[in-house]
């Protein structure tokens, strides 16, 4: 596959950023995503330019490290993370554009890289539980019934990869919020911080300047976790009856 | 510590919870979740007194008498409790504080919304469209977001204007062509009888039925009410709500024009 590839370019925070157009030659539709853009950063070090920055970590989908707008669509076309999207989802000659999270609280560090520690300040606000914990407890020392348990895995999932601010129109930032806040308060190990727990998240969240919810379902549908919309509907639900017990 | 200097940590200052708003409308209205759903609630009140006035609309099929007779009676509503149109005007004051709550939380989350965003992306999002995956049905099409989601604000704007015009034209007779206080039916033919009144009129109910199509079930997003057993019939009642209610106030400037009602 032969194709042409237009990339956003950033030097730095500071620069002002511009699309470049690269045209790659002899991709395999096997390879990943990231293993294309590999080759096209090795033709670039060879030639003596600066090769492409992008986030990558794990490369098997769990991480949540990668992750780029490509054609418009956070991680692609496909639903799922960047490294797990697959060059024969695309046609010989095809033109795509890749751009990074685009988000006042995701600012850009080079490249394609951004700046996500908006939400590892969102988890420290109220992402954890208060009880010790140290060696594995006793599976049975707290019943949690299946349902609960069920919930809390499936917003367990999020990875924090952020594809869901990319693909919101307003940046925000409530399925990521939304799924820890439900994950942690669904179990009976969250309960103690049940009310402080989507206060403060929810206050962090607002505080790093993530625009709020117009409920247009476009980070569900961009989440390579599959974290439902209804996450955000059971942390609005959270959230007021928080604020009325103060 | 090998100089001998102790390094003090104030830990009781940074594991403290941070301080929040002591009331609850406070907590509400300082939060993006909260002024959601102050909006919500308004919107609420809104669309019921929606479906009050439609439904009062009706009566003009009935003749000038009964349609005359029945804006008179609303401001006999709750006598001799209340005073000669204290009723109407209480709920002029519900529905002017819902107008400016849920405009000014619009319009502050809009701009919070918009500098949230300051880069556009240069590669437009497409549209619904099939996904090329082939062993996953439940995927077959990526959902987006609704013609009527994408204009809530500018929807919002026109309805806002359309609110001002329409008291002008029908409440203080300011516009009105005809202007005959107590003759409602007569005031009503006469601004249908002018091609703009009818072409104002009619956008804004399109922009009306837009906006509840999206809004009463965003409202029950965000008020915490929609279950994903829910879903299907809140959408469901949201466009029946949207239909009705555009159908049935079209329903008046349609009948003047085709000369049903004059």
């Amino acid at each position: 596959m032969n194709l042409t590839l237009r990339i956003w370019r950033q030097s730095g925070p500071d620069d002002a950023g511009r699309m470049t157009e690269y045209d790659v030659r002899d991709i395999s539709p096997e390879m990943s995503f990231l293993e294309m853009l590999d080759t096209l950063n090795e033709e670039l070090i060879l030639s003596g330019d600066e090769p492409v920055a992008f986030d990558h970590d794990c490369r098997e989908g769990i991480c949540g490290a990668c992750g780029m707008v490509i054609n418009g669509e956070a991680h692609g076309p496909e639903r799922t993370t960047t490294c797990q999207l697959h060059m024969r989802h695309f046609d010989d000659g095809d033109t795509i554009d890749i751009e990074p999270w685009r988000a006042s609280a995701f600012p850009v560090v080079k490249d394609l890289v951004v700046d996500r520690t908006a939400f590892d300040r969102i988890i420290g606000a109220g992402g954890y539980i208060t009880a010790p914990t140290g060696s594995a407890p006793e599976a049975h020392a707290t019943p949690v019934p299946k349902p609960a348990a069920d919930t809390a895995f499936e917003h367990a999932e999020c990875i924090g990869c952020g594809a869901c601010v990319a693909a919101c129109p307003n940046g925000s930032a409530m399925l990521f919020t939304s799924a820890k806040v439900v994950h942690l308060n669904s179990l009976p190990q969250g309960a103690p911080e049940r009310e402080s727990r989507v206060l403060d998240m929810v206050g962090r969240m607002d505080d790093e300047g993530f625009g709020g919810c117009t409920n247009t379902g476009e980070c569900a549908t961009a989440c390579p976790k599959g974290i439902p919309l209804f996450s955000i509907t059971k942390m609005n639900r959270e959230f007021v009856r928080a604020a009325r017990k103060g | 510590m090998a100089d001998g200097v102790l390094t003090v940590v104030p830990m009781a200052v940074d594991t403290r919870t941070d301080r929040r708003p002591s009331s609850y409308a406070g907590i509400l209205w300082h939060s993006t979740v909260g002024k959601k759903t102050a909006m919500a609630v308004s919107g609420i009140v809104m669309l019921l007194y929606l479906v009050a006035h439609m439904l009062g609309n009706l009566k003009i099929f009935f003749g000038a008498v009964e349609f005359d007779g029945y804006a008179h009676w609303l401001r006999t509503i709750g006598e001799p409790f209340l005073h000669h149109e204290w009723f109407l005007w209480i709920a002029r004051i519900v529905l002017l504080a819902a107008v400016i709550v849920h405009a000014v939380a619009a319009y502050q989350l809009s701009r919070r919304d918009i500098a949230a965003r300051p880069t556009k992306y240069a590669h437009p999002s497409p549209g619904r469209r099939p996904s090329r995956r082939r062993f996953a049905p439940q995927v077959l099409f990526k959902k987006r977001a609704s013609y009527a989601t994408r204009t809530m604000r500018w929807g919002g704007v026109i309805l806002g204007l359309f609110i001002v015009w329409h008291i002008l034209d029908l409440t203080t007779l300011t516009v009105n062509p005809h202007a005959a206080a107590g003759h409602p039916y007569a005031n009503v033919v006469a601004t249908f009888s002018t091609w703009y009144g009818n072409v104002i009129y009619i956008v804004a109910m399109l922009a009306l039925g837009l906006h509840i199509r999206h809004g009463f079930w965003s409202a029950a997003q965000t008020l915490g009410a929609n279950r994903p057993t829910r879903d299907r019939t809140l959408k469901a009642v949201a466009n029946l709500l949207a239909l009705v209610l555009t159908v049935g106030f079209l329903a008046v400037p349609v009948s003047v024009m085709t000369g049903v009602v004059s």
